[in-house]
């Protein structure tokens, strides 16, 4: 063996040790929950997950929303964990048509408000978060200008240049404003947005870009522009992640057009720990995981009675009347609008 | 060449060096890649060749403008970084190893963040333009034409330069005739990489770029990971490849072609004097700042806080966070972790390869490590997903796929830096030992490794600093108990509010001073082993 290739063994080894590791674990001892980047919950919540049901909980993350989605889709009937949470009413279709999850209806699910009650028998709602427009105060103020109030306010010639929005082609925030608008003006959703356009609307692939590169009011963001697709929480956000204590939240929201999404989580086929995750779900459906759902993820409890923190009281708002569409029109439509909607904006 | 007339045991020897780069390759690209083609192509039993994709007037464009850009970064990274390689490389001057290590920090720094400080800095028409992507990649890949070059340009021999300026020829007539031949295979070599790098650009073409722009890269993964129309993006993914291929083959054998100029034995760079100074000063300052300006930004944005500068940002580090599943001060160890493993896969692999890239019939192997930085990252990801469900190879959730992810995409930066050193090795003195009784791996121990210490050196850093800076591979394969710093940097991005904002900007702080420190102890602890011998 040549010396540089000696140095190789103990590398082989190892891998080969590690994969032994990770293969043939008879009784289950973890269950293992398949999400996106955004899951998060707090360490005395696990812990009490972990106590209460004997298992270890292991979270895998991959990509945002739709691409943890797909991953999960390509692994169907063979998935990498147990349950699967993040897919929401725009991607549902996807999920269910790719036979993705078994059916579980938890006991819990008689504790949700019935607004959210699932579409599908397979799968749970968790939370629920509204996609909103998020405008800087502190911008308006200065210039003596109204804050935009309506969608229609938007095509304004004193918004002109303000806005910016998500591709709804690669961001689950941007998919859901176009939802919105098409909710909002049914056929004629084309002639809004080329209004948009020609009010000089900047479109960005993704909500980081626009949120903190783009709008003015996020804390530390180079951005110029005040008015921003976001999520109704956000203006709690910049409270919560202040760097000094605030009494007033920099951004505020504006509530109409505000769009829906309902976040579910569902047990995958083929998951090796079937009653575990059963028991997750339950979890996650308990006061106990919904009170900590706002300040972990940022998006509201679905059952009923969980009581929310003061910051999301005080500078978020619950939009009374968003603005919904079913899962079945989204799947018929989602493609062609999202085609249609980059031949009006983007080229 | 000498392939052919070594005796049987070299022949053993040869299989054993090549056992390894093929083992890896096959099993970490070569199958996952083949598991996720067959996925999105074979349906139903049947091959569905997607020539349809492949020729939409859509295609066509997003081909058309990854190659041409790539082309002109290329270009302009080159004619950007050659002052600072010659200041760096021919003349001795106070800081000139830190230097050399900063140069280094825009590479590794996440594309998210450089990004960032784009947009802060550019001015508003520029800011979001082909000129923008074109600038981010030059900011990002002049540490790579330094690095490589530069060893080069040391070694060339100054006699021969001053010999020439006596017999009347001028600064350029030298240029064109004495340096270029001298530093050409490595300059096929760097430039291979920096094209590699634009061609397959993704983060700075979604972000400085917005939705109008798209590379292959990028579009492979809105079809792969947003659209999940696994045909198009396979379709576009070979395509991608087959071009990336094509590169690697002229730019190898242009590299080898070149490789046969003779080459001086290495000189010690020494103080400029004169006008020299001058211009030394001016091609290090002037390159430094403009790679400094974006850095300095993060610096500001990471120190801001409210009513003034402090540490906050840097204290919160050790605190639990719902960004992360860990607090964030564990990326900085498994950055660490993570790239000491993928770095000495990456070495063992490299040195392998560039010890039988330079015999005859090496190009193959040369080649073919090259490719996984064309490889879409994002179908990569999905292969490992599938083919890594069954023991004993159920890797898909293991933690050191990000280990191996990495050490794929440093591999290419180790062979490109030894492969031209190795080529200019006087065979001579080879030959000689080989007369007095050496053995061949006599051979190699006694006269390739100790005149290569100092590229392992720069290999060794280059991959390091590769690795701690590598996202693209490494998202589609770390697990959240295990984030690297990228990652982590990522992930506080992803949520609005300053105290997240300021963590991010402070741990790219950190990411960028690992890098220095590094780079720095790699090139020191060569360095010293090669004066020992």
């Amino acid at each position: 063996m040549t010396p540089w290739c000696k140095a190789l063994a103990p590398l082989v080894a190892a891998a080969a040790l590690a994969a032994a590791a990770c293969g043939g674990d008879d009784a289950p001892t973890e269950v293992v929950l398949v999400t996106h980047d955004s899951f998060a919950v707090s360490k005395p919540v696990t812990a009490e997950f972990e106590r209460a049901s004997g298992l270890t909980l292991r979270v895998l993350q991959a990509g945002d929303a739709g691409e943890a989605l797909n991953r999960a889709l390509l692994t169907a009937g063979d998935p990498q964990g147990d349950v699967f949470f993040g897919v929401d009413d725009s991607l549902l279709s996807r999920a269910l048509e790719g036979d993705l999850f078994v059916e579980y209806r938890s006991d819990e699910l008689g504790r949700v408000q019935p607004a959210f009650r699932p579409p599908d028998d397979r799968v749970a709602p968790v939370d629920h978060g509204e996609v909103c427009l998020n405008v800087d105060r502190g911008w308006f103020a200065e210039r003596g200008l109204a804050p935009p109030r309506t969608l229609e306010d938007l095509t304004l010639p004193r918004y002109r240049g303000l806005l910016v929005v998500e591709n709804p082609a690669t961001s689950s925030p941007g998919l859901a404003f176009l939802l919105a608008t098409v909710a909002r003006y049914g056929d004629r959703w084309q002639g809004y947005w080329r209004k948009l356009r020609a009010n000089g609307v900047l479109a960005v692939d993704g909500w980081e870009e626009a949120y903190t590169q783009q709008f003015s009011g996020a804390a530390g963001s180079p951005g110029k522009r005040p008015i921003v697709v976001s999520y109704a929480t956000s203006p709690a956000a910049e409270v919560i992640f202040a760097s000094k204590p605030l009494t007033e939240s920099p951004t505020a929201t504006v509530e109409d057009g505000c769009f829906r999404q309902v976040e579910y989580a569902a047990v995958l086929r083929g998951a090796r720990n079937e009653e575990g995750a059963r028991a997750l779900i339950d979890f996650m459906l308990s006061q106990r995981f919904q009170a900590d759902v706002p300040t972990s993820m940022f998006v509201y409890p679905v059952r009923d009675g969980v009581p929310l923190p003061a910051a999301f009281r005080e500078h978020a708002i619950v939009p009374a009347s968003p603005l919904t569409m079913s899962p079945d029109r989204i799947a018929a439509g989602r493609d062609r609008w999202i085609d249609e909607w980059t031949e009006i904006v983007v080229r | 060449m000498d392939g052919d007339r070594r005796p049987l045991t070299s022949r053993a020897g040869t299989a054993l060096l090549a056992a390894l780069p093929l083992g890896f390759l096959a099993l970490f690209f070569a199958w996952p890649l083949v598991a996720i083609l067959e996925r999105s192509l074979v349906e139903g039993g049947r091959l569905d060749l997607p020539f349809d994709v492949l020729t939409s007037r859509s295609t066509i464009e997003i081909a058309w403008f990854t190659l041409w850009q790539a082309v002109v970064s290329t270009a302009l990274t080159l004619v950007a970084s050659l002052p600072l390689t010659w200041a760096l490389a021919r003349f001795s001057f106070t800081g000139r190893r830190l230097v050399e290590a900063l140069v280094l920090v825009p590479f590794v720094l996440p594309t998210v963040v450089v990004a960032t400080a784009f947009v802060a800095l550019l001015p508003d028409g520029v800011e979001r333009s082909v000129w923008a992507i074109l600038l981010a990649h030059v900011f990002f890949n002049i540490a790579v034409v330094v690095r490589i070059v530069g060893p080069f340009w040391e070694g060339q021999d100054e006699r021969a330069w001053d010999a020439a300026a006596t017999l009347g020829a001028g600064p350029l007539r030298r240029l064109r005739l004495l340096t270029a031949p001298a530093l050409a295979p490595a300059l096929a070599a760097a430039a291979s990489i920096v094209f590699l790098f634009c061609f397959t650009s993704f983060g700075v073409i979604v972000i400085l770029g917005g939705p109008r722009y798209a590379t292959l890269e990028a579009e492979i993964y809105n079809q792969a990971a947003r659209a999940f129309d696994l045909r198009t993006a396979a379709a576009l993914a070979i395509l991608q490849l087959a071009a990336v291929a094509v590169v690697v083959g002229v730019a190898g054998r242009l590299e080898r072609r070149l490789g046969g100029a003779r080459r001086a034995r290495a000189q010690r760079p020494r103080r400029p004097v004169g006008a020299e100074r001058a211009a030394v000063a001016g091609c290090v300052l002037v390159t430094l700042g403009l790679l400094a300006l974006p850095l300095l930004a993060l610096v500001e944005r990471s120190l801001a806080v409210a009513g003034g500068y402090g540490l906050d940002h840097y204290r919160a580090l050790t605190r639990e966070t719902p960004a992360l599943f860990v607090a964030p001060w564990h990326a900085i160890l498994n950055s660490l972790l993570f790239a000491a493993a993928a770095t000495s896969l990456a070495l063992a692999v490299g040195v392998c390869t560039s010890l039988l890239a330079v015999r005859a019939h090496g190009g193959t192997l040369d080649a073919l490590v090259m490719l996984p930085l064309g490889a879409s990252a994002a179908m990569l990801g999905f292969g490992f997903l599938i083919a890594f469900d069954d023991p004993p190879l159920d890797l898909r959730s293991s933690a050191w796929l990000v280990a191996v992810a990495q050490a794929l995409v440093a591999t290419p930066f180790v062979v490109r830096t030894l492969a031209p050193a190795l080529r200019a090795v006087d065979q001579r003195l080879r030959d000689a030992a080989a007369v007095l009784g050496a053995s061949p791996s006599q051979v190699r121990r006694e006269i390739d490794l100790p005149l290569l210490a100092r590229a392992l050196g720069v290999a060794a850093g280059l991959a390091f600093a590769v690795c701690l800076g590598e996202f693209g591979a490494t998202v589609f394969v770390a697990r959240a108990d295990w984030p690297t710093l990228p990652v982590a940097v990522f992930r506080f991005l992803g949520r609005p509010g300053a105290a997240n904002a300021g963590q991010a900007m402070a741990l790219c702080v950190v990411l960028m001073a690992l890098t220095v420190a590094t780079a720095l102890a790699a090139e020191r602890a060569f360095a010293l082993r090669g004066r020992r011998r």
